[in-house]
């Protein structure tokens, strides 16, 4: 497998967008391509995550019209589905494709438009994301990590009032980090919460409130990925792809304490060993916190913390810049916003961003971080996949 | 004349795997009340809701058994906030059988009077709940409906 690096990036603001998906990811990735220096006759695929466009815009096989959009030519175009995990499916692939010599360029990325469709049918369409008999009962995506937070509290023996505390710091770090991040969704917004705001707002799926879920959004996000012996002919300063990983995981009663997501931990292990890293290796981390009791999950089944410790460690401050292990700097998914389909390529722009000190002074990791990770989640822990980036190429 | 006869290929078909409990059928008997499961012939585990192959040791030697409604709760929570289609607010929770498997319910309680110390409790089958479908769930839902036992 060659070494494969990212040579450009792009992500349109997140929030509520007239826009639609085509135009959304059109935008993105004409960003990205124009970072790159990079055009027709260089890009040989591109690879879209995608996951409502059918319920949002009644649109199917959106792929080539994005080639076409962008004046690719023939190019082959495929639309990826993993859920909220779709963009890292993408990029994943498309890394996989220029590791392997088959193509030397490809374009990756995501789109999602969610907000047109209103909160009933959005969360009705977001449910479609579980196991069909989890569907069937009316379980929510928030009723998901509900459950989660409950039986986090029962394993663990951490009363649900305590947790729920716990919880609200996640909100308050992701949220202040997202409100000077002008690309998020809530950029000037929820800036200085207090646990009390979090604990006391509307209450969502018990003991969730809405301040602990993420938005609906719309948004578009792109990479631009080569293979690493060309990468320098575009840029002087290329991001490369250390290691990835992806598994699957069934109905949340298959997975039985799913608070311990078996494919989670599969996959940021892929990860980890291809890199030949380990989580004290990573310098700052952009996670799947769809929900404040996800990211204490996710944290705990990547490996940076012991099972049961993450929502002490995150009272203490040990998750944001200055600790053990900076998460979301870029607001997450809280704090920035959740287009499903374009989300997993907006974490990895973010550390892009961050390899390369170009995050916003009060986000950026100082000193700047040379390894940095992403961690995707889509469905009900069906879907994960994660990436490892790097300022250096990876050790022979 | 190159080819096989038509007969072999119907027979091939007649003989192709065939799925052990549809969710139709699942559907239809939860309905009149009756949780339906699917016991391994070769390692003797019970996986509920259906699936293809045992979800321990992935045998297709799969038996239809009737489940005994009875379970433990293992986690919850109320839907506040139901998906279109839906009436909120209602209970779902995640039942460990009492034959292992853990499957997806409603539970019957009382919101205003929920808390974290029903977790645990021993819970039966109530009933299995039908609502109407839409042009998205491929027909109307069968929910199994879980209570606690005093």
């Amino acid at each position: 497998m060659r070494d494969v690096a990212v040579i450009g990036v792009g992500h349109t603001k997140f929030g509520k967008s007239e826009k639609g998906n085509i135009e959304l990811f059109a935008e993105a990735a004409i960003q990205a391509m124009e970072e790159a220096g990079v055009g027709k006759g260089d890009i040989e695929a591109l690879f879209v995550g995608n996951c409502l466009g059918g319920m949002a815009e009644g649109v199917a096989n959106i792929a080539p019209f994005l080639a076409w959009e962008l004046n690719l030519g023939t190019i082959p175009a495929t639309r990826f589905e993993g859920a909220c995990a779709s963009a890292t499916v993408a990029f994943r692939d498309a890394y996989m494709w220029v590791a392997s010599g088959a193509y030397d360029m490809v374009l990756a990325g995501g789109t999602e438009r969610t907000l047109v469709m209103g909160t009933p049918f959005a969360t009705r369409t977001f449910a479609m994301g579980s196991d069909r008999f989890e569907s069937q009962t009316g379980l929510t995506f928030p009723g998901v990590f509900a459950m989660a937070a409950v039986l986090y509290s029962k394993v663990h023996g951490i009363p649900l009032d305590k947790l729920r505390e716990k919880m609200a710091h996640v909100s308050i770090k992701n949220h202040k980090h997202g409100a000077i991040n002008p690309k998020a969704q809530f950029y000037k917004k929820y800036g200085n919460l207090k646990v009390e705001d979090v604990l006391n707002s509307p209450m969502i799926a018990y003991p969730l409130t809405l301040l602990d879920c993420c938005p609906f959004s719309d948004g578009g996000t792109a990479a631009i990925l080569c293979s690493a012996d060309i990468a320098r002919k575009f840029t002087d300063e290329p991001i490369y792809v250390l290691g990835t990983g992806q598994a699957s995981g069934g109905p949340l009663g298959r997975q039985e304490d799913y608070t311990k997501f078996p494919a989670r931990v599969a996959s940021a292990r892929m990860a980890f060993k291809q890199a030949g890293l380990s989580p004290k290796d990573i310098q700052v981390l952009e996670a799947h916190d769809c929900f404040t009791i996800a990211e204490i999950i996710l944290l705990e089944c990547c490996g940076f913390f012991d099972w049961g410790t993450a929502a002490d460690a995150t009272e203490e401050g040990q998750t944001d810049i200055g600790g053990v292990i900076p998460t979301n700097p870029s607001g997450g998914l809280l704090g920035k916003g959740h287009p499903v389909g374009a989300t997993g390529v907006s974490q990895i722009y973010a550390i892009v961003e961050q390899l390369l000190g170009k995050a916003v002074k009060g986000n950026q990791v100082d000193p700047v971080p040379e390894i940095g990770m992403t961690d995707n989640l889509g469905g009900d822990g069906a879907t994960l996949a994660h990436v490892i980036l790097g300022r250096s190429r990876r050790k022979k | 004349m190159a080819g096989i006869e038509i007969e072999e290929a119907e027979k091939e078909l007649m003989e192709a795997p065939k799925y052990p409990l549809t969710m139709d059928e699942y559907k239809k008997t939860l309905k009149e009340g009756k949780l339906l499961g699917l016991r391994c012939g070769a390692c003797g585990e019970v996986t509920c809701p259906p699936m293809m192959v045992c979800q321990r040791c992935g045998s297709k030697e799969l038996e239809k058994i009737e489940m005994s409604g009875k379970g433990e709760l293992m986690t919850l929570t109320v839907i506040n906030v139901p998906p279109e289609g839906f009436e909120g607010p209602y209970i779902v929770c995640l039942v460990k059988t009492a034959e292992g498997p853990w499957i997806p319910a409603r539970l019957d309680y009382d919101i205003s009077k929920l808390t974290p110390e029903v977790l645990g409790k021993t819970v039966e089958l109530k009933e299995g709940l039908t609502l109407p479908g839409d042009k998205y769930s491929a027909g109307e839902r069968v929910v199994p409906v879980f209570k606690v036992v005093e």
